[in-house]
């Protein structure tokens, strides 16, 4: 490790070591930690899922669960161990001397009380000198908030955090955090729940902030990107240890670890977007068609339509991504296209066939040939069943072959999404995220459906797993030909798999065209945006030197 | 008025120390819960009494050598011992014989008030599950009647139009206990229902029974099972109180609420006859209430 | 918000209107009218005694103007007739009312305090055997008979003890020991609820940013969670009325005290039909008028309810 402990330092972690539970299913989250801070400095700490990068900020707040053992080492803040002080005097040095952003800005802020009520709650937890009265936390309240960059400051105040949106949630969470002018802040995958737009205009309030008043950042993030765009230096984490702990620019032109490249590449690689289709003839009936598709919810006053006058057209054998923010319509676009629910105008054509009001014998032919993909792999299986029986279902439920050849069958589709035949006798629960969601394409793919839906299949995953999910995705549509419908808010996969592109916002389509002409030379403003908010602007500058 | 109970009831089930079920960080070790908690001591630890109990209702007189009904009048008052473990009443009848041979009725009665919570209060969550709006109204204003009608009241119309006797307590009690297993059937089928799988089985051909059948009734069984257990110790509690004022079958058929009323003339000098049998009632529920919250751990899919 | 209380109002009163219905339609199906039951057991009752009685209460009416007939006096407060005494329900009851009114409302309030004592200090004790002991109470609680409690209690302190009479003497043990064995009934679902609600909010992730701006766990339970965690405990310290009702009457009969228990045991002993319809009816209103009360104190625990306003109803099964 490159870290030399220096009088200097603000925050000294040394040797820490932590596991969940005790005896045989005890688990290392955290192993022989060492690391230092500087006074201002930002350092992200980036890792996937289980790495134990939360542990290991959890662990420097004092707020691990309870479960959590911390078996050794020390963390030691401007030279006071903090693993040695009691839990009152670890109370009046969070809030005052630590501060954190949390992940989740939704439910992070008491729902019952308000805004003002919320950020004042610091000062008095820690009064200082004199007793702020009512009228000074008032003012000082709406400085933070101004401080944030929101406005109508006077308003928000009495506010319940339900009237708020995301972004300015974790707005209200940073004033609170940096309330009491903190050394060091410690931020949880802070714009992970966030819309791209959100996420950017949040970051930059958040590293203006903290450069200004000099606070020192531990910025936890899955997202090589974003850890690039904020960061002074970059600590990877893998398995409960650190894999490599260097500055921004030493990593992305040298990094010396194997894990930390792979990440990289992910990070950096995109699509060829040049690629053609296999299968594509001169004259092609569109896999999916719709046209002037729409769907209002509500009536009279409360009439807004999630939905607008959609229309595109997949063509066989490619990759049509469909592309927005939460609330942008695109989930509700694939569920009308899958038939889960019923549009109120427009028409949907699959393969050809005008499915728009298909009902009964009809739908079910259509799910033979168009199968959806759900985002969330743990709900997308039934938990009781085996990964044979998930996979056999739909044979069984068409009446599909004799059993032997159903199994057979079971067998070759294992085989297609690239798992081992043994698993076929596993629960769905034993399965990993990612193998989950390869059970789940089998299943799609039983009855031979030429055609799926993906929606936000792959949002769920770590990074690594994505990009396996993707060669997999990428190597069906060569082989059998597959036409995708992707939906997604993630621009950094769109542009791997899509031959085409749509973005949608509020409920419109704003822009359709191939995916290297909306990726590069956007022609809306709202493309534009999207583009520019993408985190890994210093990435790409360095892939493409 | 409607009241929204489905949280409350499925909390309480859930229990106290219980952890919850996401907190598993590793994923490895959460693979066969099921097989885990059928091995584990605790669940032994609840069984095996509430075995014996059954075995008590099934095979009295394996259990006590003493007549429940006929005394030895020489032996009466006797304190707890040896000899007689709940000591001997008025009659000089075994107490204990006599906890043992109530056992039957005592079961059998809240047996029935529990089918019958169960049968219809399962039809009713189901239809308002899965049937629409409109039936989901109706049947929700119909649950906040059965919930305002308090089932104690059920059982005496009942009771003062019949007669007293197990069945007209049974029944009462079962209507009484009808909501709790609609509002129980009726979260889990909805909270099972809006599950992706739930929809990728009808998307892979299956119909509306069938995934009924093989995919939501199977996810949801388990806060029902466990409500069972827990609704048949309310069951004996609500029986046994009904018991002691009188309502259940008449003297001197052995039943553990009526045991209690009838020690209660002796208070003064034979504190047993009304302490010991009560202290059954106590573990019986204890222990089937311990048993809902194992089994809403097994079954928690 | 007047949209909610008249959605809320209008709820109420169509619960009521079907606990009627429900109960009348449940009286038609008894083998006999009120009248004949209660006569039953009278040896001397003749044809037209019977007759003559039934006139005296409509009973003889056709079925459809019986029904109007009791559902407009109830609106009126007038819950039928007791068949053995000849008194309206109201009066018959109005005149025991009080006592078992007393004994219900302390219990319920001593219930609440307990269930609220019993959750702060699981929570906030440090000491885990000490933590998992306070957890258990609550379903022992649940699992204890009022009637028996309540004579190991007569035994204990009466007998044993000698600190307090065997009948009701108006001293402070007469009256408390039974609020306390009525209380501790009520606690438990209370209790449990709250203590579940409890756990589910500190599950919350806005518990953590709480801790990690410096406060103390009590801090944090009394200022923040008790009253995020309070509208399930309200949900279910509403639905107890039922079970205060049984308690007190089982309460009753174990301390010897007079109140509405007697009039139930006597109505039934007499086979008064038409006295315990009335009951039923009583409190199938008390029910839901203190379900309303609960009702419309949501929003003032929590903001988002008049936002949301009723949650969504389920839409039918896909396919």
């Amino acid at each position: 490790m490159s870290t030399i402990a220096s009088a200097s330092a603000l925050l000294d972690i040394s040797g820490l070591s932590i596991t969940y539970g005790h005896g045989d299913e005890a688990v290392v989250a955290a192993q022989n930690i060492d690391l230092t801070l500087k006074p201002g400095e930002i350092v992200a700490l980036v890792g996937e899922s289980g790495s134990g990068k939360s542990t290991l900020s959890k662990a420097i707040i004092g707020l691990l669960p309870q479960s959590a053992r911390i078996l050794g080492g020390s963390i030691n803040l401007g030279g006071e161990n903090l693993l040695s002080r009691s839990e009152r005097e670890l109370a009046s040095i969070r809030g005052r001397r630590i501060g954190m952003v949390p992940q989740d800005p939704g439910a992070s802020l008491d729902p019952v009380k308000t805004v003002g009520s919320q950020i004042s709650e610091v000062f008095r937890l820690h009064p200082q000198g004199h007793k702020l009265s009512r009228v000074e936390l008032r003012a000082e309240v709406i400085r933070l908030l101004e401080l944030v960059g929101i406005d109508t400051p006077e308003q928000r105040i009495s506010q319940y955090p339900h009237e708020l949106s995301g972004g300015l949630k974790q707005r209200v969470l940073i004033a609170i955090a940096f309330a009491l002018k903190p050394e060091l802040l410690i931020a949880d995958e802070p714009t992970s729940a966030l819309d791209v737009t959100v996420q950017q205009t949040v970051l930059e309030v958040f590293t203006k902030l903290a450069r200004e008043l000099g606070t020192a950042v531990i910025f936890v993030t899955h997202d090589l990107a974003v850890a690039t765009d904020i960061a002074d230096r970059i600590v990877v984490m893998q398995h409960g240890q650190i894999r490599e702990d260097r500055p921004v620019l030493e990593i992305l032109r040298s990094p010396e670890d194997a894990y930390t490249r792979m990440l990289l590449t992910e990070a950096t690689a995109s699509g060829d977007a040049s690629r053609i289709a296999t299968g594509m003839g001169a004259i092609t009936v569109p896999a999916i068609e719709v046209a002037g598709l729409t769907q209002i919810y509500g009536r009279g006053k409360t009439e807004r339509a999630a939905v607008d006058e959609v229309s595109f057209a997949v063509r066989p054998g490619t990759t049509f991504s469909l592309v927005g923010e939460s609330g942008s319509g695109k989930s509700t676009t694939a569920r009308m296209i899958m038939r889960l629910l019923e549009p109120t105008a427009g028409t949907v054509k699959i393969h050809g066939q005008d499915v728009t009001h298909a009902r009964g014998i009809d739908k079910r032919e259509l799910w033979r040939s168009l199968q959806l993909v759900y985002q969330n792999p743990d709900s997308a299986l039934d938990p009781r069943y085996s990964v044979s029986r998930i996979i056999s279902e739909p044979l069984e439920n068409y009446k599909v072959g004799s059993k032997a050849e159903r199994r057979l069958r079971v067998a070759e589709l294992l085989d297609a999404v690239n798992l081992p035949t043994r698993m076929a006798a596993l629960g769905a629960k034993e399965l990993s995220g990612g193998q989950r969601q390869r059970v789940a394409i089998a299943r799609a793919l039983a009855l031979g459906a030429k055609t799926l839906v993906l929606d936000e299949a792959l949002s769920a995953l770590d990074v690594l797993t994505q990009a396996q999910i993707l060669a997999l995705l990428e190597d069906l549509q060569v082989n059998q030909g597959l036409s995708y419908l992707f939906i997604s808010h993630d621009l950094h996969v769109v542009e791997r798999i899509s031959h085409d592109v749509g973005v949608m916002r509020q409920g419109r389509l704003v822009e359709v065209g191939t995916a290297t002409q909306v990726l590069n030379n956007p022609t809306s403003e709202y493309t534009r945006l999207l583009l520019d908010s993408n985190p890994g602007a210093l990435l790409r500058e360095m892939a493409t030197n | 008025m409607s009241i929204k109970l489905e949280e409350p009831l499925l909390q309480t089930l859930g229990g106290g120390a219980d952890p919850g079920p996401n907190n598993g960080t590793a994923q490895g070790h959460a693979a066969k819960p099921k097989q885990r908690a059928i091995r584990s001591v605790s669940f032994w630890l609840t069984c095996a009494p509430l075995i014996v109990v059954v075995g008590w209702a099934l095979f009295p007189s394996l259990f006590s050598g003493y007549d429940p009904i006929s005394g030895v009048p020489a032996q009466k008052f006797q304190g707890p011992g040896l000899e007689h473990w709940f000591g001997t009443d008025h009659l000089g009848r075994d107490v204990f014989a006599r906890v043992v041979h109530g056992t039957s009725q005592t079961l059998l009665t809240a047996g029935l008030a529990v089918c019958i919570g169960l049968v219809v209060g399962t039809g009713l969550g189901l239809l308002a599950a899965t049937a629409g709006r409109a039936a989901d109204a109706v049947t929700m204003r119909l649950i906040d009647v059965l919930l305002a009608v308090p089932g104690f009241l059920i059982s005496l119309i009942i009771v003062t139009a019949y007669a007293p006797g197990p069945i007209s307590l049974g029944v009462g009690v079962g209507i009484a206990s009808i909501a709790s297993f609609a509002r129980v059937v009726r979260s889990e089928v909805l909270r099972v229902r809006s599950l992706d799988y739930v929809e990728a089985a009808f998307m892979n051909g299956g119909t509306y029974w069938s995934v009924v059948f093989k995919h939501i009734l199977p996810n949801s069984c388990g806060p029902v099972l466990a409500l069972l257990a827990v609704d048949l110790g309310v069951a004996i509690l609500a029986i046994s109180g009904l018991g002691f004022l009188g309502f259940g079958s008449p003297p001197p058929t052995p039943e553990w609420g009526l045991l209690i009323a009838e020690g209660r003339q002796y208070l003064a000098s034979a504190w047993w006859l009304t302490t010991l049998p009560g202290i059954v009632i106590v573990l019986v529920v204890v222990l089937l209430a311990g048993l809902g919250r194992q089994l809403h751990k097994i079954f928690r899919f | 918000m007047a949209a909610y209380i008249a959605r809320r109002i209008g709820q109420a009163l169509l619960v009521i209107w079907l606990a009627y219905t429900l109960v009348f339609l449940a009286v038609q199906l008894l083998p006999n009218d009120p009248v004949t039951i209660f006569l039953s057991a009278d040896a001397a009752a003749n044809p037209e005694t019977i007759a003559a009685m039934k006139a005296q209460y409509g009973y003889d009416q056709p079925l459809l103007v019986q029904y109007f007939n009791q559902l407009t006096g109830l609106f009126r407060g007038d819950f039928g007739y007791s068949l053995a005494s000849g008194q309206p329900v109201s009066e018959r009851i109005g005149s025991v009312a009080s006592s078992t009114l007393v004994l219900a409302s302390s219990a319920f309030v001593a219930a609440v305090a307990l269930a609220v004592l019993l959750v702060a200090s699981a929570t906030l004790v440090r000491q885990s055997w000490l933590k998992r002991f306070i957890i258990n109470l609550p379903p022992l609680f649940a699992a204890v008979p009022v009637f028996w409690l309540g004579l190991v209690l007569l035994q204990l302190l009466s007998i044993q003890l000698g600190i307090m009479s065997l009948f009701p003497d108006g001293s402070f043990a007469s009256i408390a020991v039974p609020v306390l064995v009525l209380a501790i009934h009520i606690s438990a679902p209370i209790a449990q609820v709250l203590l579940k609600s409890v756990d589910n909010v500190h599950a919350q992730p806005f518990v953590d940013v709480l801790r990690a701006k410096g406060a103390s766990p009590s801090w944090i339970f009394f200022r923040h969670t008790l009253k995020n965690a309070a509208a399930p405990a309200m949900t279910i310290s509403g639905i107890t009325v039922g079970t205060l009702l049984a308690g007190s009457v089982i309460t009753e009969t174990v301390f010897a005290r007079s109140g509405l228990g007697q009039v139930v045991l006597q109505a039934v002993t007499a086979q008064d039909v038409a006295l315990v319809q009335g009951m039923v009816l009583l409190t199938a209103t008390a029910f839901v008028l203190v379900n309303l009360v609960v009702d419309l104190l949501y929003p003032l625990l929590d903001p988002r309810i008049l936002k949301s306003g009723t949650h969504g109803a389920p839409r039918a099964l896909v396919a």
